[in-house]
């Protein structure tokens, strides 16, 4: 029990952020969990007030509090309808930390953060081998997403389609005319982000492309690694700090106006979470991570708010009846985090595409990072309402602007055997480019 | 507490995964939206049919086990708070529409769906489901009948009960009980879906709803009237329905709430008003145009120094999303945020909002007063921190002289939100201790064994209690 003193402690350090809450439950509205579950302790509210338990010592150990705070897909959907302006997301991440370094946490992730993400070395050596070796337990099923299943049952994999892991990273394809590419106007530093490197390289090339075709200086540093949420997600502060110091050193290498990425998991995390969850940060870390998050913009954003080319110049040769239908879903870390929502769809209607708006553009995909991993059933019924959506609007491509969204839609069009491609929107904005040089 | 072999025999009835009884998940059924002490429940369920609802009634009869029913939890008076403990009954699987009948204009509904729903379903059909309460995104209709729910609405289109056609619920010894009808018109047996709707969940337990719906307004017009004083603003409402004009809509907010909304949205009002009024006219295109007119005329002569109409649906839709943000604002001021809902006669709202400013500086609390002036239930919202028990203890005593001033005016504690909890202690000063008394005798012939929502409105008195 004194232990448990201890833990209320700690937590009292939300306190402040806590009270806000007024209990008003609008999060029920918003919460693609609770939908599924109909569980006061699924959505923000329940979940603040077991924080607020905690704070009040009321319970005899944290282990149920941690299970039932871990299951959210952070969203932030309930953020960004919060009446009262609960920042629900960092407490959720604040809390996570505070959990994870009071119990410690379980030995599988003490290997996964630990020794490999948070050595960007390692964790590239790793995936190129698990990539050389997939083929032994995963077959291609050739259809428009490009997923692959297990050749046998397996528990660890289920019966998903997941997306292979590219058979040459990002930056294996590196050369110095690439990584550092002058142009006449600004300057951006591009983060490849862990996901895009290893399974979507493709929307890594077409960024590049489409930066250099509008003239902007290039930067993508080497020794690159994860912008640290999956090791925040479980409350892993140690392995995420690390991170960041690793990558502050890295960009302190060069001069740039902007940092963008196309992984809107990874522009969120660097702008909203570096700054805020970075424990007792040295005066000089704290202006860098404050600078670095006012440099940092999704890469839709950039272009269009930026750069400024005229988006409304369309880059099609087709005639507008023949044009592909592509509808475009807002991924919750765009559009509730950051806000970012027109400019992604003004780059596909550049690209020469129709856009088809579906029911519920904005609603999660049902991702949610290691929740797919934990909870792959609810990540699988949320995600089906979004195939559903997409598959109705009669489009041949879907896009997003966030490679986790993208590989969980893939998983749920191949569940369906839907032949819908799923794209970047850099993709169709770089393939555009193309056809119209050629 | 109750024991194992009645948390065994619910998770047989509804199956493992909807019976919930660890501290944890009970601890997140303890509140509701109303600013009162938590109370955990022992047990909370989730049944997905009549039959699972029927039985667990039949159960909690056999073993003396109060229930309270908890739709979205959005309550503000306590009303979804388990007083006795007890286990927590959870609408949340019973949420379908039954049916929505064009022909002749009703829909049947589980408890358990939400108001935004059936309003957007009928919407699409050309018909309209007028009740809107603030929390309409989240709330239930099972919560809206159980609460008799207001809303933006009321003054043209009334409230829940208006729209309440019949009841399917089951009694506190579990028998089905079926009243009112799909007609028009029903006049056999008592009116208990009268009694019914409003009685907060202490005399049966809801199964189906049957809605009356009407037809969609075929036109609307919107404006915002803005004033050098409050009086002059609380004038023209009193002499909106004097001239025999019923707004669909009549909004007040005072210059507290003005600049806390400015503050949140940007969505340019004129901060240094002393009141706005926000009024919607709808029906006909001929009447409406007429009645905008009219209704215009009366905000000048009144004294408003300014009147904006909405020209397009999009100037509309930023009227109302300034006055649906209003709570939302004040709750961003400060930490805790305590909403009344004492409502007077129409006539007497230039007398209220007055003394609604009298007592925040009497009292030295914060009081940001807006809502719906149209039908007298004004919202004076109190902002203050729970944890500084010297102010809380002001406010306690704020809130008393609110209720005793509507009760001087004629008016009523609650407009809307219900008596729960909160106002239980204070419902003898408005009805008398013999409409009390009756009520208690009609709950314990009823619910002999009080296991229906506990403590709610009548209070939970040393006889009641078991």
């Amino acid at each position: 029990m004194n232990q448990m003193n201890e833990l209320a402690a700690l937590v009292k350090e939300l306190e402040e952020q806590l009270v806000i809450c007024t209990r008003c439950g609008m999060c029920q509205s918003v919460c693609p969990l609770f939908e599924q579950t109909h569980k006061e302790t699924d959505v923000a509210r329940g979940k603040l007030a077991l924080l607020d338990g905690l704070m009040k010592n009321i319970f005899s150990d944290p282990n149920g509090v941690t299970q039932r705070l871990n299951k959210c897909l952070l969203c932030g959907s309930c953020a960004a309808n919060c009446p009262s302006g609960v920042n629900v997301l960092e407490i959720f991440i604040k809390a996570r930390a505070i959990l994870t370094e009071y119990k410690g946490l379980s030995v599988l992730k003490k290997i996964i953060f630990k020794k490999m993400l948070a050595n960007p070395g390692t964790f590239d050596t790793l995936t190129q081998w698990a990539g050389w070796f997939q083929s032994l337990f995963m077959k291609s099923e050739s259809n428009a997403q490009k997923t692959s299943c297990v050749r046998l049952i397996s528990p660890l994999i289920d019966n998903r389609h997941i997306l292979p892991i590219a058979r040459t990273a990002f930056h294996k394809t590196l050369s110095p005319q690439i990584q550092k590419a002058p142009g006449s106007g600004l300057s951006a530093l591009f983060f490849t982000g862990c996901l895009i490197d290893k399974f979507l390289p493709n929307v890594a090339h077409a960024s590049v492309k489409v930066l250099n075709h509008h003239d902007v200086t290039l930067i993508i540093p080497r020794g690159q690694g994860c912008c640290g949420i999956p090791a925040l997600a479980s409350g892993d502060r140690a392995t995420f700090t690390k991170l960041v110091d690793h990558h502050l050193d890295l960009f302190q290498k060069d001069e740039f106006d902007v940092l963008v990425t196309a992984c809107a998991t990874c522009t969120s995390t660097i702008k909203k979470l570096w700054p805020t969850v970075y424990k007792n940060p040295s005066n000089s870390v704290k202006n860098q991570l404050h600078t670095l998050s006012e440099k940092t913009m999704d890469i839709n954003q950039f272009l269009v708010d930026h750069v400024n080319p005229d988006f409304k110049k369309d880059l099609s040769t087709t005639q507008q009846k023949d044009r592909e239908i592509v509808t475009y879903h807002d991924p919750c870390h765009l559009k509730k985090s950051l806000g970012v929502a027109a400019q992604p769809r003004k780059i596909i209607r550049a690209a020469g595409k129709t856009l088809v708006e579906m029911d519920g553009s904005d609603r999660c995909c049902g991702m949610g990072g290691s929740f797919n991993l934990y909870h792959y059933g609810l990540s699988s019924s949320i995600g089906a309402l979004k195939q559903k959506n997409i598959s109705e609007t009669g489009c041949r491509t879907v896009s997003t602007g966030c490679p986790a969204c993208m590989m969980q839609i893939s998983d749920m069009l191949a569940k369906k055997k839907k032949n819908i491609k799923v794209r970047h929107p850099m993709e169709l904005y770089a393939r555009a480019l193309a056809d119209k040089i050629t | 507490m109750i024991n194992q072999s009645i948390i065994k025999a619910l998770k047989n009835i509804v199956g493992p995964e909807h019976l919930l009884s660890e501290k944890e998940d009970m601890y997140t059924y303890s509140y509701d939206a109303a600013v009162l002490t938590p109370r955990m429940p022992s047990a909370a369920v989730m049944p997905a049919s009549t039959e699972e609802l029927g039985r667990i009634v039949s159960l909690c009869h056999e073993n003396c086990i109060p229930i309270t029913v908890r739709g979205s939890g959005t309550n503000l008076s306590g009303g979804t708070i388990p007083e006795t403990s007890g286990i927590v009954l959870l609408t949340g699987l019973l949420n379908k529409i039954i049916e929505i009948n064009e022909q002749d204009m009703y829909a049947v509904v589980q408890p358990g769906v939400v108001t935004a729903t059936l309003a957007a379903a009928v919407e699409q059909k050309g018909l309209f489901y007028p009740p809107d309460p603030g929390s309409q995104l989240v709330s239930t209709l099972g919560g809206n009948v159980a609460e008799n729910a207001g809303g933006l609405r009321g003054l043209k289109y009334g409230v829940t009960k208006d729209y309440v056609m019949g009841l399917h619920f089951f009694d506190a010894r579990g028998n089905y009980v079926k009243t009112g009808s799909r007609t028009v018109k029903c006049a056999t047996g008592y009116n208990l879906t009268g009694l019914m709707t409003g009685s907060e969940g202490t005399l049966g337990i809801l199964d189906e709803i049957i809605l009356k719906l009407i037809p969609a307004p075929i036109a609307r017009q919107s404006m915002v009237a803005v004033y050098d004083t409050i009086e002059q603003a609380s004038e023209t409402v009193a002499g909106i329905i004097a001239a025999r004009i019923i707004p669909a809509t009549l909004e007040i907010l005072d210059n507290f709430t003005i600049r806390a909304v400015e503050d949140y949205s940007r969505v340019g009002l004129p901060i240094d008003a002393a009141a706005l009024l926000l009024i919607e006219v709808d029906g006909h295109p001929v009447v409406v145009k007429e009645d905008g007119e009219k209704v215009e005329a009366l905000c000048r002569k009144m004294g408003a120094k300014e009147i904006k109409v909405a020209e397009t649906e999009k100037e509309r839709d930023k009227i109302w999303a300034a006055r649906r943000s209003a709570l939302s604002a004040l709750a961003k001021l400060k930490p805790t945020l305590v909403l009344e809902d004492a409502t007077v006669p129409r006539s007497k709202i230039p007398d209220m909002v007055l003394a609604l400013q009298q007592i925040a500086s009497e009292f030295n609390i914060d009081i940001g007063t807006f809502g719906h002036a149209g039908d007298g239930n004004l919202h004076p919202t109190i902002l203050t921190d729970r944890r500084n028990t010297e102010e809380f203890k002001r406010v306690e005593e704020a809130i008393e002289a609110i209720f005793d001033k509507a009760l001087t005016l004629g008016g009523t504690l609650s407009g809307e939100h219900g008596t729960g909890l909160a106002k239980a202690p204070f419902l003898e000063k408005e009805a008398g201790f013999s409409s009390v008394l009756f009520s208690r005798q009609l709950r314990r012939a009823l619910d002999p064994q009080n296991i229906l929502n506990p403590g709610k409105i009548t209070g939970l008195s040393e006889e009641d209690s078991i």
